[in-house]
């Protein structure tokens, strides 16, 4: 379901904008999809979604199965948690366990990235007639002030072009879509214009401001509101530019993090959530290994384990890791299957989930799958029953709905449920 | 203008027909199934063990097996806590030396009725991927994940020197068979030459065996296997190239020939038929011609002449080979397999081979007219 327009003509949203670009006389309509900073309110909920995209293996993470066929050539270590095992290759995360939970009984029965990466995203199956918001719109809806400078849903990608995936919000609106980050890079045209000063800035934002106003009056729509937010947070993002700069912070910082992609993202998303951002998914490519999987796991975890392990160190000592859900996902898991030239396959079945911080039980594992991780044995969960979790988690009754022209849509799978045992 | 005639016109020379290198005693051309040896977990790496005797293997279940190649008789032995891919043996102490992803060096009393490890070594952080010993069999070479070569006395495993070697994992270690050198061999294609205090002597760039993979964001690449040639002039590198897709394994198998005392690449062996897949086995045969197998889409073994790019002899495999060694007398080349099985193959000349039988003629069918 999308949301309604008062007027879905491609031609009126151009002519406007192109109005509104012409009369500033410096074509804001290059800063379409704006990012502006605010001050960390420290009571404020924050989630940073930390997704391995490919798949990344269970069996050389969170479910480690050593001395088995299907187990690999990694061993167990020993995690913060008396009783809790990981991977080797994951020591400095393993040292953060006491500040984690497991899901290790998830099946959602699908074995292709795209709807696989829906269900995480959406906690709900792809459907023909349907589309659910993501995660991070949801979270941009229910716990996004109106004021932050900063758009709801931050979306930091390894490379691509940037830009607003409205597609992501659904039927929630425009506004609460997703925007991304590409390589981490500040959005475009940040600086404010040589020869405009502070007056001419203002007096170019009243302009607009009335013309909005004019015309919201008679066409009020979830784009025409969108439109507005945006060019209201263009205003004050460009005044928090130096959020984007992790050049400011100092090399023994930004060692600690790593120099590789990883690294750099994972110091803006640190940058970004203590700046107000409400929801910061940064993702961290690739673990699709058909071919030699456990080579592949040493290079990739190698970057991952250190660079996460920092990134829960500083939000823990900064006072932030109690009040932002931490969740280290995936499309899927990994076959317990060692193929014949050393990789794991697409996985679905028998995988895990790591999350932490606000709303989720220190140290907690949930879920078992059997001896050689080829199905799960207790508690077996999907993505409906993660994205419940996510809400509660954050401090939200998961079983309401979201109310769209007046008709009420649930927030999370009905059929589905939090888990409670990990809850707090 | 005159016609030409056709009767007048010469024949065409054909061309002469592609002949075969002579090896002497050998016939990589008529190579083929000599014994099998079926273990119950997936096979790794393979090495025969001096005497001939026994075939040495490794599997995915953390085991070696020996295998008494007369009877098939085999021996799993324990030790390690994950899986292996380096064995050595020192002749004059009767010890097989294994190397572990445990990051552990373990030494056999491999002729033993039940063969158990003698001494234990935690040697690198990380994987052991490869061993080396020296022509007297008593320094051992090792290389870790960890970056670090180390030399170590045998049979006592007692280290006598250790350097950071490297930036990348490093995949091979050897010693030279002068015994005065090492060759170390990164992730990245990096090929170092030390002389016994770590004291690099000069590096050569294998680029042909790395590639980043922008659309994954990683490295693939390495040698993932070395050879020396019996005299040690030339030293081979296997592993795999023109890699478009790292995490599906799209690219082909290849062998870099380098010169020893130049550090020159001077020939790349490639096969003569389009292959997808990894060298994961290289040798010098005594007979003078280069032997290497690979796995990917299937499993191939090849022949070639050293100054030839092209293989002039092949087989392909019933599935993926992941290693390769050639037996002490040089007349069979045992392959370890994903499904495993270990097989050898007879590279002698063949002097029964099978008669060709001819096709059988089959009567065409008669279909009765529709009444």
């Amino acid at each position: 379901m999308n949301c309604k327009y008062a007027c879905n003509t491609v031609e009126h949203g151009v002519s406007r904008r192109a109005f509104l670009g012409g009369a500033a006389g410096m074509g804001l309509g290059m800063l379409a999809n704006p990012l502006l900073a605010k001050g960390l309110n420290s009571q404020q909920k924050r989630v940073l979604v930390v997704f391995l995209s490919g798949g990344v293996s269970q069996l050389e993470t969170w479910d480690p199965k050593p001395g088995v066929v299907t187990g690999g050539p990694f061993r167990a270590i020993p995690t913060s948690v008396p009783g809790i095992h990981i991977s080797e290759l994951l020591p400095y995360t393993a040292s953060w366990m006491h500040k984690l939970a497991l899901v290790r009984g998830i099946n959602t029965k699908e074995n292709d990235h795209g709807k696989g990466s829906y269900i995480m995203h959406t906690g709900r199956r792809q459907e023909p007639a349907n589309e659910y918001p993501h995660l991070g719109s949801v979270c941009s809806k229910l716990l996004n002030e109106d004021k932050n400078p900063l758009p709801g849903y931050l979306n930091i990608t390894p490379n691509g072009s940037g830009g607003q995936s409205t597609k992501d919000a659904a039927y929630l609106g425009p506004k609460f879509g997703s925007v991304s980050i590409s390589d981490g890079k500040a959005p475009l045209n940040l600086e404010k214009p040589t020869g405009i000063n502070t007056e001419a800035e203002m007096q170019r934002h009243l302009l607009r401001q009335s013309a909005n106003e004019r015309f919201y009056s008679r066409r009020k729509s979830a784009m025409t509101e969108a439109y507005t937010q945006t060019y209201d947070q263009a205003r004050l993002l460009m005044e928090k530019r130096g959020l984007f700069d992790i050049t400011s912070e100092s090399s023994k910082i930004s060692d600690r993090y790593g120099k590789h992609d990883f690294g750099r993202h994972c110091l803006l998303s640190r940058r970004l959530l203590e700046g107000g951002a409400t929801f910061v998914k940064v993702s961290h490519t690739n673990y699709d290994t058909h071919h030699e999987n456990f080579d592949f796991h040493i290079e990739q975890l190698g970057e991952f384990d250190r660079t996460f392990a920092t990134l829960l160190e500083d939000l823990d000592t900064r006072g932030m890791l109690d009040s932002t859900l931490v969740v280290v996902m995936s499309e899927f898991g990994r076959t317990p299957t060692i193929n014949r030239n050393f990789g794991r396959d697409h996985w679905g079945t028998a995988w895990s989930v790591a999350m932490g911080g606000c709303g989720i039980q220190k140290g907690a594992v949930v879920g078992k799958t059997n001896a050689t991780g080829t199905a799960v044995v207790d508690r077996e969960v999907n993505g409906g029953h993660l994205f419940h979790t996510y809400l509660k988690a954050l401090g939200f009754d998961s079983k309401k709905n979201f109310y769209v022209d007046q008709r009420p849509l649930p927030m999370a799978d009905p059929k589905a449920s939090p888990i409670e045992e990990i809850l707090l | 203008m005159q016609k030409e005639e056709k009767k007048d016109a010469p024949k065409p020379v054909e061309p002469a027909k592609p002949v075969a290198p002579s090896f002497p005693g050998f016939d990589p051309v008529a190579t083929r199934l000599s014994k099998e040896f079926k273990h119950t977990s997936a096979l790794l790496a393979c090495r025969y063990e001096p005497s001939g005797k026994f075939l040495f293997t490794s599997g995915q279940d953390n085991t070696l097996q020996r295998w008494e190649i007369e009877t098939a008789k085999k021996t799993d032995m324990a030790g390690h806590s994950s899986w292996v891919r380096a064995m050595v043996f020192a002749l004059k102490d009767k010890i097989l030396i294994s190397g572990g992803y445990d990051g552990q060096i373990l030494t056999w009393n491999y002729e033993s009725a039940e063969p158990i490890p003698m001494r234990q070594v935690l040697a690198h952080q990380g994987w052991i991927r490869a061993l080396g010993i020296d022509n007297t069999g008593k320094k051992l070479v090792s290389c870790g994940n960890d970056g670090r070569i180390a030399i170590w006395s045998i049979p006592e495993v007692k280290p006598i020197h250790s350097w950071q070697g490297h930036e990348s994992h490093i995949y091979q270690v050897a010693f030279h068979p002068s015994g005065q050198e090492i060759v170390s061999v990164d992730l990245k294609g990096m090929v170092r030459i030390w002389d016994l205090t770590g004291k690099k002597i000069r590096e050569v760039e294998a680029k042909a065996l790395h590639k980043y993979d922008a659309g994954f964001g990683a490295d693939i690449g390495g040698a993932r296997s070395l050879a020396f040639s019996p005299n040690g002039s030339s030293l081979a590198l296997s592993g795999i190239t023109n890699v478009s897709n790292a995490f599906a394994g799209i690219g082909n198998p290849v062998i870099l020939l380098i010169d020893w005392a130049t550090g020159k690449i001077t020939q790349t062996l490639a096969p003569k038929e389009k292959f997808q897949g990894t060298m994961w086995g290289v040798a010098f045969h005594p007979a003078g011609f280069v032997v290497g197998t690979a796995g990917g889409n299937g499993g191939m073994l090849w022949f070639w002449k050293p100054d030839q790019p092209n293989d002039f002899a092949v087989i392909k495999l019933p599935d993926n080979a992941r290693d390769l060694a050639i037996a002490p007398d040089g007349k069979s080349v045992a392959i370890p397999f994903y499904t495993g099985f270990a097989r050898t193959y007879d590279i002698t000349p063949n002097l029964n081979p099978p008669k060709e039988v001819p096709p059988k003629v089959v009567p065409p069918k008669v279909v009765p007219p529709k009444t």
